[in-house]
């Protein structure tokens, strides 16, 4: 692991204004933000632990616990609300007997909420795994997810 | 992502040092295309991916192949242009034949008919859902027909990843003229003549903007492109940056010349990971041509680009936040009364700029400032982008002149109201703006205009709502919104929007008080005046206009504990019709509490009110609109 | 010497400096403004928006906050306008409802003539931290440890150590204690120990080696004397008996 956080910085050139960047890049090789690596962060771009776990928490994007193997990501942008997507997370939640933001317990499962993907033209949008689904009504909602391991 | 169509990877022909051979290698990349061989030009933006666009492209390369037609058909993978309501949706180059919501079984035939036998296949026309008719090319359909895609028609056009793509349509040929042929001053004369006004939101004069950040004192100064269009509802900044990156990025590079800027930054949303890739494609190809970087065309100008992702955070939008991030830290705002252009980025004079506003610069450059402020109206010139969504028809992404009138959007290019419901109001200006209704429907839509009737342009986003969208609740959508995306810094949004929020949701769960109107006006009054940033000064907006247009909504849930349009769940009960209960009984097993029974064939279903939990999955499950809510 | 400004505060005619703020400016002339975020010795930072001003600029009027907007020639500044009156005390409900049971709030709430906050009772909240910020800036700006920070985001947000743990890079000086307005960051001190609560950072005293008293943790010691270039022992002895 130590290896992959310095590649990683090395990659921006150990510039501290690109600490968002890099850590997106680190989430991205281990679907979350281990303690382990931030504390890497910490020594090599040398900037306060405090700057580190602030900026970690302040955006949305960072997960500093596991997240199951398939993300979930519903819209709830304002287009997609107009046309329900508030019944299709409560749906979503129904399902998979958890709340917004949680991990199922087999580790399945992460429900996210997304403000806008840019796709307001099909919504209501719902994002598993990067791959985009148009058009969800809570009808369709358990059928989805059936699809996934 | 394995299958999506890779960057072009052609290997680049070497620096280019001067204007001539810029226009050399332009004309050598036009002689080696034949205007009249076929070009499949199929859209796989991000929209279009949820319609399987991959797929479709990739189908179409096999059958190209297949019936051995490499070297006479082209297929060009250019991203969104505007028609997301129709994806997948493709072109074909020379003639414009337009086809919509193309499967992947169509391709083989698409191939078969169109582009070998000269046939259209007339079921993947458009037709007009109100006249019936069927349109066979791209321009002539009513929803392309009434716009001015100054910069959008680029999209329809091009492979955002071929930077031959981009030099065939004149790509450039500005940012030559400006190095060569303009002093900076002369440039920022041109921009503030040409009357262009920040596209992000704030309407700003640009040139007046570029000015101050040229008259700032020091040696280093910043150009930043703010891709973050955090508005929800507005995805006009994506399309330009997946589809036509290079426009954007020949915007900075002429805006760093005349304001004397060696570094710039492009912020894009982490959201829009295409846009991410292709603005860095662009990058690289730019420098590999000497486009970018240093020596600029051989002009001894330099300026280099770095891209930065936003990490989900809707206030990283207003520039200082913005710049915040880019530093590293959280995105917390700070006081503008030292303006960034003084004192911006690493506390240097910075220019920031939205996406839409650099991507109109080449256009003013290469047709003056004259014919740019021809278009438009007398405060507000040029085109703009927007996104019309929500409950109408023809939903995606339209460019207008300004000035149009409201009415000539939404249903001449919109189509109406989609299932024949009511109008209602349409949302601009995201969670700043607020509600026009029925009443302002004739205003001609420009800066000034939005604002007067208690709206704004905001970055582009129209949210068009019908007789079941509830006020109230569309209040408490975007205080909800604003409060999740508050930084928390300033007492008045981190507290106001709370007790705001909690104010609405007892309104909308009929808790509501008789005080609390005003007391929803006395706190948007506070945020307005007392907020740091434009978030919390404007988040009352959509509040204030929802009231002032729709009061008796709000008095209906406070005193009779009744939600007209039908949404807010405590307030309503679904019940089964039951003259039109056929009694199929599709609706029994999605039914997560089991709340309906099956009767028999022929007989209505029972739902039972105290299982019920309102999902609405029933409703929207059944086909003969046997579920009715009260 | 920088240029002199003329301004009018409360329609009183003032001079001072270039580069100075009106909250400064007031504040020299024994003119009134509540602030709770404001601290002489650090960066102003604009997040309690009490100290808003009316200024009236080319006929255009707006609220500024006073801590930061900087003096210009002919600026004309009004600290207790209707419109500023009405906020302060709008901001005061808020605080209020948010900070039930903390005297100091209690207490600023009464002098600005606030009583009650206007919301429902059952959502009233016993937070003892207003996010003034000023733990967070003086351990970044005059400490220079920058143990703490402010995490998380819009009504979330909270002062904290790193993963919510020991902040490990507090050195026991308690200047978060010593700035904090509501009595929220708590110190405690046995023996030859000293606790900064909030942080679960504990630390052992130094003993001066003349009188016996407890008188700083040896790690902040530790640290100014490497900061400061200091040699070996210099804190054996405490500043009383130096």
């Amino acid at each position: 692991m130590a290896s992959k956080v310095e590649t990683i910085i090395n990659k921006y050139e150990a510039d501290k204004g690109q600490l968002v960047s890099i850590l997106q890049d680190i989430q991205t090789e281990h679907h979350y933000l281990p303690k382990e690596a931030l504390d890497e962060v910490v020594a090599l771009l040398d900037i306060p632990a405090s700057q580190v776990y602030s900026v970690a928490t302040f955006f949305k994007a960072f997960s500093l616990t596991p997240r199951g193997r398939h993300l979930i990501k519903v819209c709830l942008g304002t287009a997609c609300h107009v046309r329900g997507a508030a019944k299709v997370v409560d749906k979503m939640e129904l399902d998979l007997s958890i709340k917004r933001t949680e991990t199922t317990p087999d580790m399945r499962y992460t429900l996210e909420t997304a403000n806008c993907v840019g796709c307001c033209a099909l919504g209501p949008m719902v994002m598993i795994d990067e791959k985009y689904h148009g058009q969800i009504t809570s009808d369709k909602v358990s059928p989805l997810l059936a699809k996934y391991e | 992502m394995g299958s999506r169509p890779r960057p072009n990877d052609k290997a680049p022909a070497g620096r280019l040092n001067s204007p001539k051979q810029l226009e050399a290698l332009r004309a050598s990349i036009l002689n080696k295309r034949d205007p009249k061989r076929p070009c499949i030009a199929l859209c796989v933006g991000t929209g279009c991916l949820a319609y399987g666009c991959v797929d479709i492209f990739q189908a179409f390369n096999n059958e190209i192949a297949k019936q051995k037609l490499q070297n006479s058909v082209d297929i060009r993978a250019t991203r969104c242009r505007g028609f997301c309501e129709r994806g997948a949706l493709l072109t074909i180059y020379p003639q414009g034949v337009f086809y919509q919501r193309v499967k992947l079984e169509d391709v083989p035939e698409i191939v078969t008919e169109t582009i070998v036998k000269g046939r259209i296949v007339q079921r993947l026309l458009y037709t007009d859902p109100n006249t019936k008719e069927q349109y066979a090319k791209e321009a002539d359909i009513p929803f392309y027909k009434k716009q001015q895609r100054l910069l959008l028609d680029a999209n329809s056009k091009i492979d955002p990843t071929s930077i031959e793509d981009y030099l065939a349509i004149g790509g450039y040929s500005a940012l030559a003229k400006v190095l060569f042929q303009m002093k900076p001053e002369q440039v920022i004369e041109e921009v503030k003549k040409s009357g262009l006004r920040g596209r992000g939101g704030g309407g700003f004069p640009t040139g007046n903007k570029w000015q101050s950040t040229r008259e700032a004192h020091d040696e280093i100064k910043y150009v930043i492109c703010n891709c973050d269009e955090g508005d929800p509802g507005a995805f006009m900044d994506r399309s330009l940056m997946e589809g036509n990156p290079h426009s954007v990025l020949e915007g900075m590079i002429i805006g760093a010349y005349a304001i004397g800027s060696h570094e710039g930054y492009v912020y894009i949303r982490h959201e829009y990971p295409m846009a991410v890739e292709n603005v860095m494609t662009a990058i690289k190809l730019a420098e590999s041509k000497g486009l970018l970087g240093s020596n600029i065309l051989g002009s001894g100008f330099h300026f280099k680009v770095k891209v930065s992702r936003g990490g989900g955070a809707f206030v990283c939008g207003e520039s200082t936040a913005l710049m915040a991030s880019l530093e590293g830290k959280v995105g917390e705002p700070r006081a503008k009364y030292v303006h960034t252009s003084e004192k911006g980025l690493y506390n240097r004079p910075s220019n920031l700029n939205n996406v839409e506003t650099w991507a109109n610069i080449p256009h003013i450059i290469l047709k003056g400032s004259d014919w740019f402020s021809s278009i438009g109206t007398m405060t507000s010139k040029g085109t703009k982008i927007f996104s019309l969504v929500g409950k109408v028809n023809n939903t995606g992404l339209i460019e207008v002149p300004m000035g149009m009138k409201l009415r000539d959007i939404v249903y001449g290019i919109g189509g109406g109201i989609r299932d024949g419901k009511k109008f209602k109001a349409v949302q601009t200006g995201g969670p700043s703006g607020g509600f026009i209704p029925e009443s302002h429907l004739d205003i001609a839509v420009d800066f000034d205009e939005l604002t007067r009737v208690g709206s704004m342009m905001g970055s582009g986003a129209m949210i068009v709502t019908d007789e079941n969208t509830c006020m109230v609740d569309m209040a408490k959508y975007f205080v909800g919104f604003l409060q999740e995306e508050s930084c928390g810094k300033c007492l008045p949004c981190r507290e106001g929007l709370k007790r705001m929020l909690q104010i609405l949701t007892d309104i909308t769960d009929g808790r509501g008080r008789e005080e609390d109107i005003e007391l929803l006006a006395r706190l948007a009054a506070t945020l307005k005046d007392a907020a740091l940033c434009a978030l919390g000064s404007t988040a009352a907006n959509p509040v204030l206009t929802a009231i002032k247009y729709f009061r008796d909504e709000y008095e209906a849930h406070i005193k009779d504990h009744r939600c007209p349009a039908g949404v807010c769940k405590p307030l309503i009960t679904y019940s089964i019709i039951n003259e039109k209960c056929p009694g199929c009984g599709k609706c029994v097993e999605p039914c997560p509490t089991k709340a309906i029974t099956f009767v028999a064939k022929k007989e209505p279903v029972i739902l039972d009110q105290e299982k019920c939990i309102k999902c609405g999955t029933c409703y929207d499950i059944c086909n003969l609109k046997a579920v009715a809510i009260k | 010497m920088n240029k002199l400004v003329n301004l009018t505060i409360d329609s009183r005619k003032l001079q001072a400096e270039e580069g100075k703020t009106v909250l400064e400016v007031a504040r020299e002339n024994g003119i009134d403004i509540p602030t709770l975020c404001y601290n002489e010795e650090l960066e102003p930072y604009g997040a309690c928006r009490l100290c808003l001003v009316e200024i009236t600029k080319n006929n255009r009027s707006r609220l500024v906050t006073s801590c930061l907007y900087p003096i210009e020639e002919g600026l004309v500044v009004k600290t207790g306008t209707e419109k500023v009156v009405a906020n302060r005390k709008m901001l005061m409900e808020l605080l209020l409802a948010r900070c039930q049971g903390v005297k100091a709030i209690e207490d600023l709430a009464k002098k600005i003539g606030v009583d009650q906050p206007s919301f429902k009772p059952e959502y009233f909240e016993k937070n003892g931290c207003i996010l003034c910020g000023l733990c967070v800036r003086a351990c970044a700006e005059v400490v220079g440890t920058s143990a703490i920070s402010l995490v998380n985001r819009g009504v979330n947000r909270e002062v904290a150590a790193p993963f919510l743990e020991t902040a490990n890079d507090c050195i026991g000086c308690g200047s978060c204690v010593y700035v904090c307005p509501t009595d929220f960051i708590k110190m405690e001190e046995t023996g030859d120990t000293r606790t900064i609560v909030n942080w679960k950072a504990t630390f052992k005293m130094q003993k001066c080696q003349k009188c016996g008293k407890n008188f700083a943790p040896e790690k902040q010691l530790e640290y100014f004397r490497k900061k400061l270039n200091l040699p070996q022992g210099f804190f054996d002895v405490c500043p009383d008996c130096r």
